[in-house]
C-alpha cells in the first residue's frame, strides 16, 4: 500500500519535473521562444534612414535618441488598424500627462505613394498633437523598417486598389535609442501605460 | 513577447427556458446596438463601422449582405494579428449568428468596411446601413459618425 503511494507519488514529481522541463524547453528553444536577438529591432544608432517629418523637416533615427521613443507604422487608407492604433496612442499618451511632452512619437507610412507629406499632415492632425508622421521615398522606408524588423507588403484589393499588411505592434525606445519592448496591437491601457513608463527616466516618469 | 488570451468574439445570451415565445416575424428577431463609425478625410479612403448584431430568435440566421448610401461598396472584413504582429485584413464572407448569440464587430476583429465612400462621413452625422440576411429580411440601422480618433461608441 505505502509503496504503491510512494510510487503515486514517485510518478506525479516525474511527470511535475517533465512537465517543468517541457515548459522550459517551449518558452527557451520551442515556439514560445522570443525572437532570436537578430529579429529585434536595432537600437536607433545602428538604424540608417532618411525621410520627412508631416511639417516638412528631414529626419531619421538619430532624430529620435535623446528622448523615449514610440513608433508605429501603418498608412493613413487603413480604415480599422492604423486609427485604433493612434487612438490608442493617444490615449496612453493622455494618462502619461506631462510625460508626453518628453517623448517622440513617430508614425511611419508603409504606403508613400499615397502618403504624401501633406497627405501625414492632414492626418496625424486629428490625433494627440506629440504624434509625428514621417514618410519619404520607397527604399528609405523600406530601410527603416529593416532597421525596426517591421514588416509590410502591398495587397491588391478587388476594383484596382490596394491596401498595405503590415506590422501593428508599437516599438518602444528608451532615450539612448536602445529597444526597450514591444506594444501589441490594441493592447490593453492598464498593460501599455505601465510599459511606457519604463522607457521614460525615473524623474520624468514619476512627475505626472 | 507572448500573447494574452484576449477573450473576445461571440458574447451568449442566456434566453429565458421554457418561454413560450410568440412567432416573431422577419427583422424583428435580430437587434443591432452600439453602431459608430469614425469620421473620414474625404470620400477616397475606405471608412469602417461597428456594432453588436444580436440574435434574438429561436432560429440561426446569416447574414448576407450589406447595403448603404454612403458607400458602393460596403462589406464584412476581418483583420487579424499574426504571430509576428503583422495585421493584415480579408472579407469575411457570409457570417451565421446562431439562436441568442450575437456578432461583435469591433476594431481589430470582424467590422463593416465601407469602400468607394460617396461622400466624406462627417462627425455628427449619420448615415443608414442595411443588413441583408438569408432568408430575405432586412434590418436597416442609423450608424453615428463620431470623431476621427474615437474609441468606442461613447466616442
Amino acid at each position: 500500500m505505502q509503496r504503491r503511494h510512494l510510487l503515486r507519488y514517485g510518478a506525479a514529481g516525474a511527470g511535475a519535473l517533465g512537465l517543468m522541463l517541457g515548459v522550459g524547453w517551449w518558452r527557451v528553444d520551442g515556439p514560445g521562444a522570443s525572437k532570436p536577438a537578430g529579429q529585434r529591432p536595432l537600437a536607433l544608432s545602428a538604424m540608417d534612414f532618411r525621410l520627412t517629418d508631416h511639417e516638412g523637416n528631414e529626419v531619421g533615427p538619430d532624430t529620435l535618441i535623446g528622448r523615449p521613443t514610440m513608433v508605429f507604422f501603418g498608412f493613413t487608407y487603413c480604415p480599422d488598424v492604423c486609427p485604433t492604433t493612434l487612438s490608442d496612442i493617444s490615449g496612453w499618451l493622455d494618462d502619461l500627462g506631462d510625460a508626453a511632452a518628453q517623448m517622440n512619437v513617430a508614425f511611419i507610412t508603409v504606403d508613400p505613394e499615397r502618403d504624401t507629406v501633406e497627405a501625414m499632415a492632414e492626418y496625424v492632425g486629428y490625433f494627440h498633437p506629440a504624434i509625428r508622421g514621417w514618410t519619404g521615398p520607397e527604399d528609405q522606408i523600406a530601410r527603416a523598417a529593416e532597421g525596426f524588423r517591421a514588416l509590410y507588403e502591398r495587397v491588391p484589393t478587388k476594383g484596382g486598389g490596394y491596401t498595405m499588411n503590415h506590422t501593428a505592434s508599437v516599438f518602444l525606445f528608451d532615450a539612448e535609442g536602445e529597444h526597450v519592448t514591444m506594444i501589441d496591437y490594441h493592447e490593453p491601457r492598464e498593460f501599455a501605460v505601465p510599459k511606457i513608463r519604463r522607457a521614460l527616466p525615473e524623474d520624468v516618469a514619476g512627475a505626472t | 513577447m507572448k500573447k494574452r488570451p484576449y477573450v473576445k468574439g461571440l458574447a451568449v445570451i442566456f434566453m429565458l427556458a421554457g418561454l413560450s415565445a410568440p412567432a416573431f416575424s422577419g427583422s424583428e428577431d435580430v437587434n443591432v446596438e452600439n453602431a459608430w463609425s469614425r469620421a473620414s478625410i474625404g470620400a477616397s479612403r475606405p471608412g469602417a463601422a461597428y456594432m453588436i448584431v444580436r440574435n434574438t430568435g429561436e432560429d440561426a440566421v446569416t447574414l448576407t449582405g450589406l447595403t448603404t448610401p454612403l458607400a458602393m461598396m460596403p462589406e464584412i472584413h476581418e483583420t487579424k494579428t499574426n504571430a509576428d504582429g503583422v495585421s493584415s485584413m480579408t472579407p469575411a464572407g457570409e457570417i451565421t449568428i446562431e439562436a441568442g448569440e450575437s456578432l461583435a464587430l469591433e476594431p481589430g476583429g470582424l467590422h463593416v468596411m465601407l469602400m468607394n465612400l460617396q461622400n466624406p462621413m462627417t462627425e455628427g452625422e449619420t448615415f443608414p446601413l442595411t443588413l441583408t440576411f438569408s432568408d430575405g429580411d432586412e434590418v436597416t440601422v442609423d450608424v453615428p459618425i463620431l470623431d476621427i480618433a474615437a474609441r468606442g461608441p461613447e466616442g
